[in-house]
């Protein structure tokens, strides 16, 4: 028993080393360009490999609005098909569809983003971009022109992908809700509503907050997909419906191309970005679990 | 205002498990009727018929006809039936994330009620008809489920009253509790028939005899005998009824 304890110990132990040193790796590798930028690195919206200018912003910019639409569009659509599939639809159905969608999850990455360009990114052209640039064109978000490839573009892709994982989540949780609990409601004279708005949600709200925080990290670290209909060009528009670029794309372009130490210092310093982004939104949904626990 | 239950060859499933058999009888109103017999008979189905709790259950089926004071309960709305037959469960169930007060007029809120002073008032008056008022009038803003299980147990009747059911069902509501609140609880049944139309399942034959005014013995989802408690404890008709409650049974 005592050699198991050291056992599981030791490889404790060199997890948390592992991420440690991953940090120390990613640090010491990036010093040349945070030495050089400082903090301008951060707030620098310029980024010319050619020039040897680079500032973080616009991929910063890039990761955080394309997850946040992500979330925007994903969050309401999850929880609606979790309740429709636990409430409203026969065990069986449910079971079917349950599947569908969770097989988006294991569609590989490169696949979806294939999937992008011939279908979501002309579609992104006529009727959906146009369509909002007749709509809300008058809000500077909304401005045209339309190109296909855009923040929105993948800020759909990675709504799509972030959905099964926040369905699924919700899901379980509302099947924890207690039928004695469900029933004494019922039994009171309520309409489904009711039961779904009073008892079903409130009771899986911390599970639905961790499903989110997990879509979070992945929207926020999802590479492939989006770099394939974001348009991986570094500037920051005012419109969703221009081209842009996230931290985990323009690595994933540019490591392998970069011809100057301190382009490939300035890549991994985006790395690092991303690492403490990730870091952060990690602990922040911690942070809500664990108060969300406590008041129960 | 009680009401009477009329209840004409019910059938009941699961699934393709045919649970309640041809069951017909009518529940007087201000009377206490008792349904015994043993677990797994369909007692608790026959009960969540009457309020079409029964048919929230996936797969579950009804057939026949319930009347509340000749209104066929299975055309109406389920909602409004629900506000007029009122439910007891076997396990008392607060709202966790309810202070006593807010449980005991959960109903009224569903149904719109926003003022405050009205609310107070009936959870005052609610709470003092099952006896929880002196013993819960300090701690009125806890949660429901501080309280100990014979007092959810009755607050979970007066959140039951709140709403002004005609109709109250109980599905062994004293099971899960200790002697003393059973006592209370029974106590507390026996007064509320003066304004109610009761219905309670239990597995107690004591607890029948003591508080019911008929009762009703259901075997394997049949209704073997039903008749005035007295006479159907003291000269069971049918020799089933009889075994059971001689406790020569199985
Ligand atoms: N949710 C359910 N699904 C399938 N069968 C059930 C369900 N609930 C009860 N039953 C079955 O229906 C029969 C009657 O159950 P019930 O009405 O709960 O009996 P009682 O209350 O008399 O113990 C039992 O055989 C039981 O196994
Ligand atoms: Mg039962």
């Amino acid at each position: 028993m005592e050699k198991f304890r050291l056992v599981t110990a030791a490889f404790a132990i060199s997890l948390a080393a592992l991420a440690l040193a991953l940090f120390t790796q990613l640090l010491t590798s990036s010093l040349p360009a945070v030495e050089r930028f400082g903090l301008t690195f951060l707030f620098d919206t310029i980024w010319d490999p050619v020039m040897e200018v680079f500032g973080a912003l616009p991929f910063v910019y890039g990761t955080l609005v394309t997850s946040l639409i992500a979330l925007l569009i994903a969050v309401p659509l999850s929880i609606g098909a979790a309740v429709f599939l636990t409430q409203y639809v026969p065990t069986r159905t449910s079971y079917l569809l349950s599947f569908l969608i969770e097989i988006i999850a294991a569609i590989p990455s490169v696949v979806i983003g294939l999937w992008g360009i011939f279908v979501l990114i002309p579609f992104m052209r006529d009727p959906l971009g146009t369509f909002l640039v007749e709509c809300l064109g008058f809000i500077p978000l909304f401005q045209g022109p339309v190109f296909g490839p855009s923040i929105m573009t993948g800020a759909i892709i990675l709504a799509i992908m972030i959905i099964p994982i926040i369905t699924s989540i919700t899901k379980d949780a509302i099947n924890t809700t207690p039928e004695l609990q469900r029933e004494g409601l019922v039994a009171l004279g309520s309409t489904r509503w009711e039961v779904i708005t009073k008892i079903i949600l409130p009771y899986a709200r911390p599970g639905i907050i961790g499903g989110v925080m997990l879509g979070l990290g992945r929207a926020v670290g999802e590479t492939m997909a989006i770099t394939m209909v974001i348009g991986n060009t570094p500037s920051i528009p005012a419109s969703l419906l221009a081209p842009g670029d996230t931290l985990a794309s323009v690595i994933a372009n540019q490591f392998s191309e970069a011809t100057s130490a301190i382009h490939t210092s300035a890549l991994i310093e985006l790395g690092l970005i991303l690492f403490v982004i990730t870091v952060v939104i990690n602990i922040c949904a911690r942070l809500i679990l664990r108060r969300e626990v406590a008041r129960e | 205002m009680s009401s009477e239950i009329e209840i004409e060859d019910l059938n009941a499933w699961f699934g393709e498990k045919h649970v309640l058999k041809d069951v017909s009888m009518e529940m007087e109103k201000n009377r206490i009727t008792a349904i015994i017999g043993p677990s797994g008979c369909g007692k608790t189905t026959l009960i969540r018929c009457i309020n079409r709790m029964h048919e929230t259950v996936p797969e579950a089926r009804v057939e026949g006809r319930i009347l509340l004071n000749e209104l066929d309960v299975y055309q109406e709305d389920p909602v409004s039936i629900r506000s007029r037959i009122g439910m007891v469960f076997q396990r008392p169930n607060p709202f966790p994330t309810m202070s006593v007060s807010e449980n005991a007029v959960a109903g009224l809120k569903l149904r719109g009620t926003r003022d405050r002073s009205v609310l107070a008032e009936k959870a005052k008056e609610v709470l003092m008809a099952v006896g929880l008022w002196d013993e819960v009038r300090n701690e009125l803003n806890k949660p429901g489920t501080s309280l100990s299980g014979g007092q959810q147990q009755r607050l979970c009747i007066a959140r039951a009253l709140a709403v002004e059911p005609e109709v109250i069902l109980m599905d062994e509501p004293c099971s899960a509790l200790d002697p003393v609140s059973t006592m209370r609880i029974e106590d507390l049944i026996y007064r509320l028939r003066e304004n109610y139309t009761i219905i309670i399942v239990t597995h107690n034959m004591q607890q029948a005899a003591r508080i019911s005014d008929r009762t009703a013995f259901l075997y394997m989802g049949e209704l073997i005998e039903y008749g005035p408690t007295k006479r159907l404890f003291e000269k069971p008709e049918n020799e089933l009824t009889e075994r059971y409650i001689s406790g020569r049974f199985g």
